[in-house]
C-alpha cells in the first residue's frame, strides 16, 4: 500500500471593506482537508487572528455567485467573504 | 457594458443611451450622497467593490429587467471617494409606457442595493468614520466607529 499525504483543497479567499480590516489582509490563501465546503473556509478563517469577528454565516460568493454555505470547494476557487452590501 | 465608474457620472448621457423610437417613456434615478446618516453629519463616502463580481450582478439585474418589461436599461455606479451631493448610482430605463418604465427603474436601483457587492464607508464631519451596514438596527450609531489616522 502506497503511502499518501490526506488529499487538500486549496482556495484563494478574497476580503473586503470591514471584514479585510479586523483581518488584517484583503486577500489570502487557505489549504483545507478534502472534501472541504464554504462553511470549512468560514471555520478556517474564524480561527485566524480577527477572525472571531467575522459571523458564523456570511455572506459568501464562489467564483463571482452567491453560495449557501454548504456549497463544496474546489482547488483553485475563488471564495469572496462579503460584509453586508451597502451600494447605492 | 461596465457599471462601475471611478468618474462622475452623467445622468443625461444614460438616459440618452436607452432612449429609442419605439420607447415612450424613460424613468430615471439619481442617488446622492447625503449629509447626514443616523443623526450624524456626514462628510464623504467612500464606495469600494468586488470589482468583478459586481459587473457580473450589475449584469444579470439589469439583463432580467430588460427582458421582464421589455426595457432599455442603462446603469452606472461610482466608486471610490465622492463628496456631498455627488451621484452614486444612476439608473435609465426606456419603455414603450410609463409603466413598465418606472417599474423596471425601481426593480434594478433596489437590486443593486440587496445583491451587488459595494461599500461604503462614511466619514464624518468630526474626523471618524465607519462601514455602512444597511442590516444594523435602524438608527443606531454605527458600530464599527474609530477615529481616523491622522497623518503628520
Amino acid at each position: 500500500m502506497t503511502h499518501t499525504a490526506a488529499p487538500t483543497v486549496s482556495v484563494h479567499v478574497m476580503l473586503f471593506a470591514r471584514y479585510a480590516e479586523i483581518m488584517g489582509a484583503d486577500a489570502l490563501a487557505l489549504e483545507l482537508p478534502a472534501p472541504a465546503t464554504v462553511a470549512h473556509v468560514v471555520a478556517a478563517l474564524r480561527a485566524r487572528p480577527g477572525g472571531a469577528g467575522l459571523p458564523v454565516r456570511p455572506l459568501c460568493a464562489v467564483n463571482l455567485v452567491q453560495v449557501p454555505p454548504e456549497h463544496p470547494v474546489a482547488s483553485g476557487d475563488e471564495i469572496a467573504i462579503l460584509p453586508p452590501m451597502a451600494g447605492g | 457594458m461596465a457599471a462601475l465608474t471611478r468618474t462622475p457620472i452623467d445622468p443625461a448621457a444614460l438616459t440618452a443611451r436607452v432612449q429609442a423610437p419605439s420607447r415612450g417613456g424613460v424613468a430615471s434615478f439619481v442617488g446622492l450622497v447625503r449629509d447626514h446618516h443616523a443623526g450624524l453629519a456626514v462628510a464623504r463616502l467612500e464606495y469600494s467593490a468586488y470589482d468583478a463580481m459586481a459587473e457580473a450582478e450589475c449584469a444579470r439585474i439589469v439583463a432580467e429587467a430588460e427582458q421582464r418589461w421589455t426595457a432599455g436599461i442603462a446603469l452606472a455606479h461610482r466608486v471610490g471617494m465622492l463628496e456631498v451631493g455627488e451621484a452614486a448610482i444612476c439608473v435609465a430605463a426606456a419603455a414603450a409606457h410609463r409603466d413598465a418604465a418606472f417599474a423596471a427603474c425601481r426593480f434594478v436601483v433596489d437590486e443593486v442595493k440587496r445583491r451587488v457587492p459595494i461599500w461604503k464607508r462614511e466619514v464624518y464631519a468630526d474626523g471618524t468614520d465607519a462601514w455602512v451596514d444597511p442590516t444594523a438596527v435602524e438608527g443606531a450609531r454605527p458600530a464599527a466607529m474609530h477615529e481616523r489616522q491622522e497623518a503628520g
